[in-house]
């Protein structure tokens, strides 16, 4: 596994950077966007396209065969890639493909790279490893450079600058930009974005490479695939001397016929648009007639750990496709931001994917950090069973007594009279009972003894009867005599 | 090991196999080779008039315009009419394409035409679109000499003229068509897939055209289908 760069990872610290983002004024603020616009703008595509449920199911299975012929397509690809005049280069970890880049800009004399939008390149840090060896990386998707000027990663994997403020970003570009005028109008997004674009523009035409990642790879073709809608990875990878593509080995597609089934339901669910503004296809470098375009491209295929993920329980990530539909609809997302999963991959895709990446000791919070309430399986474009892997990497955390030891000390003493159902009865009856009884006058209790954690949030309300299993047990009993509703509702 | 045969090498042993397995071997040849179409909308299933109708309306739906031409003699009127309405010098660029070189530009009267790729400096650019997809109100331009990719992304205006035949109803029948015309596995530099003008919705989530690429997406569906 990759040693990530200069952006410390701090999942291991979920905890204190959640209740951080919950105090942050304006992140809340930021965040109710994303709760409220994209999920109403996915259900309204989707409604609007009959077949989105079935596109859906062919673009799981698409995935699913993909993976499971993996090495076949590879070789495919690769084959494709060449034959057009193309470069591929396999890099088993983060590093390896660092030092592939290096090479591939130094013996082009580079100084400057623009970027196009790329979690692949966030995931091995290489816009530190750039600078550090002299090759100053540039952003260009909006979002990201404006994350660049801050030094920070991206909070949400479509819009990674969805955190901040437009008085922030403003702050920035002053602070950056200091060769316009002190007393310009930044006040609207439109003048911000204004300001991006011409600045960014003079650095697309000086570039001497351009790298950009990849939504696919077409093993029929040998062509990358960008999805965007600024235009900025198509400037990035027309205007210099070389094209990089950095991906993933999982952004493998057998056929242009299979492209389009994912089209259709990437941009639907990520940004709710009917088709994403620019969808750019890649193969090789210019021709010899062509007027315009990089005259080398490199294919940098990372694989990062993806190799052994075929092999276990978390394979079914690797269908994703990146739309951010998951953060998207999820409750914990929406609550807390990007940034407190402390690391690149965020939301329930990345409570899934970071353990995978960087071990489950570091990331051990991010699968804790679900209600389990479902939304993000029924939004994946590709079906993938979130919930349950979050799970089973929870179970996982446990067996490798990863676990805090409070929560494993809680977990024995329940287990102790789970297992002894009788006795489990009885002492519920009993507590039950009991604060029934103690908590008669107010209702509630706003401290318990053992339950500070419960109780220093919210109040523990007073049971009002008996338990929940002794309620069913009279249920079952009366309604076996008279089919009458009881005040449970009906019977599953 | 090579990084290549290291990774292959846990791929299969992640998957169980070895790699020479016949059947498996089969099945991607076939699925390469017959390229199964998957679930393709019905929306877009319509007659030819219909059709350029629905890719009339998610141009527009994605923030574009689009304007029809009987005959491609009028695209430079077409053209120069657009370039006033939009209070934007009479000055274009296009490429070799031979559709575009063969019109009568001096009936837009005094317009300046320059020609090639584009260096950033021009406010308008002409293309000629190999075909567009009516499902999406998307534009599917190819690279070269005829229509270079410059034009796409640099000018401020991106007018982009297409045959109203060459409007189909879904992406398949496009990627189809690429096939005919590049061969089997073979591909130009760049397909541009365009559904509207370049946007941003970074900032607080306000969408804004024309982030790096065109503010305006103008197109001319000439002729009938």
């Amino acid at each position: 596994m990759t040693d990530v760069g200069a952006h410390a990872v701090t999942s291991p610290h979920f905890k204190d950077n959640a209740k951080a983002a919950l105090a942050d004024a304006s992140l809340q603020n930021a965040l109710k966007f994303v709760e409220v616009n994209f999920a109403a703008r996915r259900r309204e595509v989707a409604d609007k396209l009959l077949e989105f449920e079935a596109l859906r199911d062919s673009a799981r299975d698409i995935k699913d065969h993909t993976l499971a012929h993996l090495d076949l397509y590879l070789e495919a690809y690769e084959q494709r890639v060449v034959a057009q005049g193309g470069h591929v280069h396999y890099a088993v970890t983060g590093e390896d493909a660092l030092a592939i880049i290096l090479d591939i800009c130094r013996k082009l004399g580079a100084r400057t790279v623009t970027k196009g939008k790329s979690m692949v390149a966030e995931e091995i840090g290489l816009n530190d490893f750039l600078a550090a060896h002299g090759i100053a990386p540039i952003e260009t998707d909006l979002g990201e450079y404006i994350i660049q000027l801050r030094h920070e990663m991206p909070s949400h994997i479509i819009a990674p600058a969805v955190h901040l403020t437009k008085a922030q970003i403003e702050g920035d570009f002053r602070r950056v930009h200091t060769h316009l005028p002190r007393n310009r109008n930044l006040v609207e997004p439109t003048s911000l974005l204004a300001e991006a674009r011409m600045v960014l523009r003079e650095k697309f035409l000086a570039a001497d490479v351009g790298i950009t990642g990849a939504n696919f790879l077409v093993a029929e073709t040998g062509s990358s695939v960008i999805v965007t809608n600024e235009g900025n990875g198509d400037l990035t990878q027309t205007l210099p001397k070389a094209h990089i593509v950095l991906a993933s080995l999982e952004k493998l597609v057998p056929t242009l016929e299979d492209l389009s089934q994912l089209l259709r339901v990437l941009a639907r669910s990520a940004t709710g648009q009917e088709m994403s503004v620019y969808t750019t296809l890649s193969t090789g470098p210019r021709r010899p007639d062509d007027p315009d375009g990089p005259d080398e491209y490199h294919v940098v295929l990372l694989d990062n750990g993806r190799s052994s993920m075929l092999a276990g329980a978390f394979r079914d990530m690797l269908r994703c496709i990146r739309c951010g539909a998951c953060m998207n609809h999820c409750p914990i997302y929406h609550a807390v931001g990007g940034h407190a999963y402390g690391w690149v991959y965020v939301g329930p895709m990345g409570a899934v994917l970071t353990p995978s990446l960087i071990g489950i000791d570091k990331a051990g919070h991010l699968p804790n950090a679900s209600t389990f309430c479902g939304r993000c399986e029924e939004v994946c474009p590709v079906r993938i069973p979130l919930p349950r892997m979050m799970r089973a990497w929870r179970e996982r955390e446990f067996e490798r007594h990863l676990s805090p030891a409070t929560v494993r000390a809680g977990l024995s003493f329940w287990s102790f009279f789970a297992k002894r159902p009788r006795l489990y009865g009885l002492a519920t009856a009993v507590a039950a009972r009991a604060l029934g009884v103690a908590g008669r006058t107010r209702g509630r209790f706003s401290w318990l003894p053992l339950a500070s954690g419960w109780t220093r949030h919210r109040h523990f309300p007073a049971p009002q009867g008996t338990t929940f299993q002794a309620e069913w047990k009279r249920r079952l009993a009366s309604s076996s005599k008279v089919a009458q509703p009881s005040p449970l509702g009906p019977p599953p | 090991m090579t990084p290549r045969e290291l990774i292959l090498a846990t791929i299969r042993r992640s998957l169980g196999v070895t790699g020479t397995e016949a059947p498996r071997r089969l099945e991607v040849a076939t699925r390469l080779a017959s390229r199964p179409k998957g679930v393709v909308p019905e929306r877009g299933q319509l007659p030819p008039a219909e059709r350029i109708d629905l890719f009339t309306r998610m141009v527009e739906a994605a923030a574009g315009t689009v304007v029809r031409a009987a005959d491609p003699v009028d695209i430079p009127t077409a053209v120069a009419t657009f370039l006033r309405e939009q209070n934007l010098p009479l000055a274009i660029r296009y490429g070799d394409d031979p559709l575009l070189s063969g019109v009568p530009w001096d009936r837009a009267g005094t317009l300046e035409i320059r020609r090639g790729a584009s260096g950033g400096s021009d406010l308008a650019a002409v293309s000629h679109a190999f075909g567009a997809v009516a499902e999406t109100g998307t534009l599917v331009l190819v690279s070269g000499a005829d229509n270079p990719t410059t034009l796409n992304f640099l000018p401020d205006v991106h007018i982009v003229v297409v045959s109203a035949r060459d409007v189909v109803s879904d992406f398949e029948t496009v990627m189809a068509r690429l096939r005919g015309r590049f061969g089997a596995g073979a591909m130009p530099r760049t397909v541009n897939m365009i559904t509207g003008p370049s946007r941003s919705a970074d900032i607080e989530q306000t969408l804004i055209l024309g982030a790096h690429g065109p503010r305006k997406l103008h197109v001319i569906v000439v002729g009938e289908p």
